[in-house]
Parts: C-alpha cells; sequence; structure tokens
C-alpha cells in the first residue's frame, strides 16, 4: 500500500469532521427548536436519532419497504412520537416550571431507551447504505456515498427550516413565540399547537439525522445520549436558540474531533471539542452566533 | 379470616408440598449448586446465554438420573451487573442455600468484588470473567486458594495474535482499542506483551464505545504504514472500524480483532467488509470448522446442537464459559461429592478436562488452566469462520 500524503490525509480527517458533525448539527437543531418555543431543554433529543434509525431499519429491513416509502413512514412515525410526547408528558404538567420540563424530558428519554431495548434488544442494526457502500476516492482522501446524504439532507433541512421560519405564517407564528409567548397569545397565536409543533418538527428532523447516519455507524438502543450531549455541545457552541449557530457549531465540533483524533491524540478527541467550547464560552458566553439581549430575556 | 379460606390455604399448602416432594423423591438427596449472572441490565449478553447454558446443562444431568444419583439442583441469581447485589446474592448462595460451590459472576469487576466472599466462607468460586486478576493475587503472585476461572484471558488471546504475525514476519503494527474496560485491558496487555515477540507498535490509537466513525484514526494509521493493525473492542464500534479500514482502501493491511469479535453477527453487520479479518477463537465458536478428530470435536458439536435447539438462538462464546464453569464442578462432584474442600482440592489437580473453550489443566500455580493454545487463529472467509493454521 502506498504511503498517504498529507493533503489526502488533511483532506479525509475534514469530509468525516464534517459528516459526524453534520449529524451533531441535526441534533442541534433539534434542541434548538424546542428550545426557542419551549424555552427548555429536551432531553429526548437524542433518542429520536435512534428511533429513526432503528424505526427504519424495521421498515426497510425487517419489512423490506423500498427506501422512498420506508424513508417518509419512518419520519411520520417518529413525528409522531414528538407529539405524543408533548401530549402526554410535557402538556399534562400543572404548574410548568421550565426545571420539572427538563426533568419530564429526562423520564421520556429513559422510557423511550427502555422500551427501545424491548422491542429491538440490545444488539446494533444495520441499515443498506442509500446508494451503495463502493467509496469515492477525492484527491487521495475516500469518501463513502453516505457522507453525500448525510451533509445533503443537512443542507436541505437547513434550507427547509429558514424557508419556515421565515416564508410562512405558522413559521413566523412560531418564531413570536419564541420571542414572546404572552404577547403572542395576545395576538391570537395557540401557543400549546406551537409547543406540539414544536416537538414534532425536532422529532423529524432527529429522525432524518438517525436514518441517514445508521448506514455509516449502526445503531442500537442506547446510542441517543451520547448523540444529545454532543449535540447540545454543538448547540451552546453555536448559540442556543441560533440555527445558523447550531448548524455552525455542529460542524465544528465534527471537525475539530475528527482532526484532533487524527493529528493530535485519538484518546483525547472528545476532550479538544470540549476545551474549544469552553474557550468560546469564556471569550462569548453566548455562543459563537447567539445574541447576549436575547439570551437575558429567557428564563434558562 | 374465615374458617373456609384457612382451609382452602391449607389445601393448596398441603398440594404444594406433595408436589415438591414428589419431585424429589426420584433422586436420592441432591447436590446444590449456586449460579451468580449478570442476566440483566448492562452485562445481560454475557449472563443471559450463560444462565440459559447452565439450565439447560442440569436439566439434561438430571434427565440422565442426576450425578451419582442425586439431583443436581441449580440456585441461579441475577446480579443485574451490580457489584452491591453481586456480593450478596453470593453470600446469600453460601449462609442461606447452602450451596457447595458458586459458579459466576459474569463480569471481572464483580468477580474481584465477590473474591474476599468466596475465601471467607471457603466455598470453591468458578467464574466465568476473563480477568487475569481474577485468579492471581497480586500480593502473594499466586491463586486465591478458592477460586477459579474458566474464560481465556486477555494476554493468551494477545499472545495467539502476536504469534500469529511473527510466524508471518510482521513486526510493525498499529493498535487501536476501545475506550472501554474491555478496551483498556487488552490494550495494557498488547503493550506489555509486545517485546516479548519483537512487535513494535508505532500507532496507539483510540476510540469511545458510542463513535460513529473511526476514518480519523485509520486516516492517520495509514499514513504510517504499518505492516498489521490489531484492534480490540467489543460492540457496533468493531464492526464500524472494519468498514472504514475497507473503505479506506486498508484491505493490504491485514486486520486482527480480539476475541470479543467471536459473533457470526458480526460478519453479518460488517456486510461483507469484514472479508479477510482475523481473530482468535475458541473452540467453541467454531465446533463446526473443527476437524473430526479434534479433541474438543465431540463436547463443542453437542452443545452447539442441543443449545440451538432448545434455544433457537445462535450459541455465544459466553455461554461455554458457563458450560466449561458448571461442568467442571459436576465433574468434582461425581468423583468427590459435595465437600466443599474436597471439590476445591480435586479442582485445583484437574487435568486434561475438555471444555467448550480449551483443554484445562489446573494446578496450584494456575487456578485458570488455559494456554494460549486454547485460542485457535480464524480468518473471515466467505462470509463464515476458517481455520488458520
Amino acid at each position: 500500500m502506498e504511503k498517504i500524503t498529507l493533503t489526502s490525509q488533511l483532506l479525509q480527517y475534514l469530509i468525516t469532521g464534517l459528516t459526524v458533525g453534520s449529524v451533531y448539527a441535526m441534533v442541534a437543531v433539534g434542541f434548538n427548536i424546542i428550545y426557542n418555543v419551549t424555552e427548555i431543554i429536551n432531553f429526548a433529543q437524542g433518542e429520536f436519532v435512534m428511533l429513526g434509525g432503528l424505526i427504519m431499519v424495521f421498515f426497510h429491513v425487517s419489512m423490506g419497504l423500498p427506501l422512498i416509502l420506508a424513508f417518509p413512514t419512518t419520519i411520520v412515525l417518529v413525528t409522531v412520537i414528538g407529539i405524543l410526547i408533548d401530549r402526554f408528558a410535557i402538556r399534562p404538567i400543572r404548574r410548568p416550571s421550565v426545571l420539572t420540563l427538563i426533568i419530564a424530558t429526562i423520564a421520556v428519554s429513559i422510557i423511550i431507551k427502555g422500551t427501545a431495548s424491548f422491542i429491538w434488544g440490545k444488539d446494533p442494526f444495520d441499515l443498506p447504505a442509500f446508494s451503495g457502500r463502493d467509496p469515492i476516492n477525492f484527491l487521495g482522501a475516500v469518501v463513502q456515498p453516505q457522507y453525500f446524504w448525510v451533509i445533503g439532507f443537512l443542507i436541505i433541512t437547513a434550507i427547509a427550516l429558514s424557508i419556515f421560519f421565515d416564508r410562512t405564517i405558522i413559521g413566523k407564528a412560531m418564531s413570536a413565540c419564541a420571542d414572546n409567548p404572552d404577547a403572542a397569545s395576545l395576538v391570537g397565536i395557540n401557543v400549546k399547537q406551537m409547543i406540539l409543533l414544536s416537538f414534532a418538527l425536532s422529532a423529524a428532523i432527529g429522525a432524518v439525522a438517525g436514518i441517514t447516519i445508521t448506514p455509516i455507524s449502526l445503531m442500537e438502543y442506547d446510542r441517543g445520549a451520547m448523540l444529545a450531549v454532543k449535540g447540545f455541545a454543538a448547540a451552546i457552541l453555536g448559540g442556543l436558540g441560533s440555527f445558523p449557530g447550531a448548524i455552525l457549531g455542529g460542524l465544528i465540533m465534527g471537525s475539530i474531533e475528527s482532526f484532533g483524533a487524527g493529528l493530535v491524540s485519538s484518546g483525547y478527541k472528545d476532550a479538544f471539542a470540549l476545551i474549544v467550547l469552553l474557550v468560546v464560552l469564556f471569550f462569548k458566553p453566548s455562543g459563537l452566533m447567539g445574541s447576549i439581549e436575547i439570551s437575558k430575556i429567557k428564563r434558562f | 379470616m374465615t374458617l373456609r379460606r384457612i382451609s382452602i390455604i391449607a389445601i393448596i399448602c398441603f398440594f404444594g408440598m406433595g408436589l415438591l416432594v414428589s419431585q424429589a423423591n426420584a433422586f436420592d438427596g441432591a447436590y446444590k449448586v449456586g449460579g451468580v449472572f449478570s442476566v440483566t441490565g448492562r452485562a445481560s449478553f454475557l449472563g443471559d446465554p450463560e444462565k440459559k447454558t447452565v439450565e439447560m446443562l442440569a436439566e439434561q444431568i438430571n434427565k440422565a438420573g442426576g450425578i451419582n444419583g442425586k439431583e443436581l439442583k441449580l440456585v441461579i441469581y441475577d446480579d443485574e451487573g451490580d457489584a452491591t447485589k453481586c456480593n450478596l446474592k453470593v453470600k446469600k448462595l453460601i449462609t442461606n442455600d447452602k450451596v457447595c460451590a458458586v459458579i459466576g459472576p459474569s463480569l471481572s469487576g464483580l468477580s474481584l468484588a465477590v473474591i474476599p466472599v468466596a475465601e471467607k466462607y471457603k466455598t470453591p468460586l468458578v467464574s466465568c470473567a476473563a480477568s487475569y486478576k481474577i485468579v492471581h493475587n497480586e500480593k502473594t503472585g499466586k491463586p486465591y486458594k478458592w477460586v477459579f476461572k474458566t474464560p481465556q484471558s486477555d494476554s493468551m488471546a494477545v499472545e495467539a495474535i502476536y504469534m500469529h504475525l511473527k510466524n508471518r514476519g510482521i513486526n510493525k503494527i498499529a493498535i487501536m482499542s476501545v475506550t472501554s474496560g474491555y478496551g483498556a485491558s487488552g490494550r495494557s496487555e498488547l503493550i506489555r506483551l509486545a517485546p516479548e515477540y519483537n512487535m513494535n507498535i508505532i500507532a496507539d490509537e483510540k476510540y469511545g464505545p458510542k463513535d460513529t466513525d473511526m476514518t480519523a484514526q485509520l486516516t492517520k494509521i495509514k499514513g504510517m504504514a504499518p505492516a498489521a493493525i490489531v484492534n480490540w473492542s467489543i460492540g457496533p464500534t468493531q464492526v464500524t472500524m472494519i468498514r472504514n479500514w475497507k473503505d479506506l482502501g486498508m484491505t493490504a493491511v491485514p486486520l486482527y480483532q480480539s476475541h470479543g469479535f467471536g459473533s457470526r453477527k458480526n460478519i453479518e453487520l460488517a456486510g461483507g467488509a469484514a472479508e479477510g479479518v482475523f481473530c482468535p477463537l475458541g473452540a467453541c465458536n467454531i465446533a463446526e470448522q473443527l476437524p473430526a478428530d479434534h479433541p474438543q470435536k465431540s463436547v463443542t458439536m453437542d452443545y452447539l446442537k442441543s443449545y440451538t435447539a432448545k434455544y433457537n438462538e445462535p450459541l455465544s462464546s459466553f455461554g461455554g464459559h458457563g458450560w466449561d464453569a458448571l461442568e467442571l464442578v459436576v465433574d468434582a462432584l461425581s468423583a468427590v461429592g459435595d465437600d466443599k474442600a474436597a471439590i476445591r482440592d480435586y479442582l485445583e489437580k484437574k487435568q486434561g478436562f475438555v471444555g467448550q473453550h480449551g483443554i484445562f489443566n489446573f494446578s496450584p500455580d494456575d487456578h485458570n488452566g488455559l494456554s494460549k493454545a486454547a485460542f485457535s487463529m480464524v480468518i473471515v472467509k466467505d462470509n463464515d469462520w476458517a481455520l488458520v493454521d
């Protein structure tokens, strides 16, 4: 085997980092949607990713549905689970403080994880890659076709969300809830419905992340928690509540991990990402793209 | 409580006792053996097949007339992978259930935690966990008096791999390991034994147990051009890293996995990428591939057939550790009866016991009884194991 040049090594780190980072970014966006409308951190966010992957395995591999059918069915099912979470775990809480709601999401994540381990067992599951597994050689770096799907879906998600929040009435209503829920309900926006919608949306995005990453990394019942932690760190890095920030944060986190593992030491790769996070927060407490003004009016 | 209700309960009790008596009547007394496994919780993939295996064996033994005409009675508890619970269960087995020997626990950490209990109550314990420290008291440099274990140690798998590399004339290797207890222990053995086999470790890469991609680590290794890669992990990461290895076009660099790779499920999950991967496995994993004159051929085939027929699930190497532990105790019981000290002395002298994972030769200095010969080097060929010599 010929020796690999430094440039292609660096390129390889970048591509790997961006792919892993795209998943973190999607999880971070999911955090932000719910945070913006409700001010809570949804600790079950990682479970949406896990469910997306495993339900897709069920439809595509076990049931044999074609990709084009299994993909939307999975997203719809996970979205329904997101709605049920809001309906049965978030809304019934009588005098909700931000803290009790967050604790409720932790409970939900434990329940989902436990249920998934009963249904699927503890073994990892595989999903066939969307367009084959033949790697593409690009300037000496190796690119899996699935990488394009992961990064592509991040771009689609980002575009779709920006259209939704800027151009549609519902999207604007959701942004209004994020700015000021009391004023929003005064002008006739149904805040409860917006919260429901926020859970539905972030469940759907989580599902997309899970479906696209499973062919690369497999999926098992307890992977959600780690992805949630990474995604949360990405959201903080980018500035909690900011969508461009979440995407930037995710991609930076992924790249630092990859470069850190490749160039310095793989044993400390998680530490590099967290050190960068701490440094950023030290100089800019609201995160890269967050604004201090907005974070001041939030309760959490 | 009315008289009627009392009499109903009394009748039920009588029937219950009658059932118990009628069951026990078939045998002339019973030998009680205790088992404690991590049947549920984080290590259920170990404890579950172990429990199923020993239950199946006890059923077979009793159906065939028991041991010396006595029934083999198993008392099995679940420690849920928790050291405190495990400790209590072992105490309960010894003091309350009055068992003559204990098999298990499934995990190394838990086994270490119950060594003092076995030593204090002078009860033989045959652990199903891998760590060398279970049968090696660092203070005395000798095994603990009452403790034995059946699984091969990490060091034997490392030696089997290093021997194979040496025979191929390879001495420049890269190692990769997962940052869990399993990976860390394998990594330290790889580094410790490297000088003995003249291995030059040029890269030492790590990854987390839930990492999604190891391309970065492998790219770095690719840049250093080692002659072979040794990877030490369990769970999904060992499959992901094989795929990354294949994608990066590194198949020219032979990849060695640890004995933790010993499940056909992993080959299946790798989706063809595992072709050509080496790993050291115990006989129990490769019963079908063993030549007919292999000493372990018949025991492993019997176990494979009866386990898959009874539970309709693939055999795992962990159940084999349970098999070895229980059959060793049964062997002792049939030879010396259920006196604890006699069982211990018998086990310590036992030679040539043909088990699932090797041929055990115990001695006062070796309470594991296996050598690196207990591993056979296997290669993945046409999506199945094939023996390499």
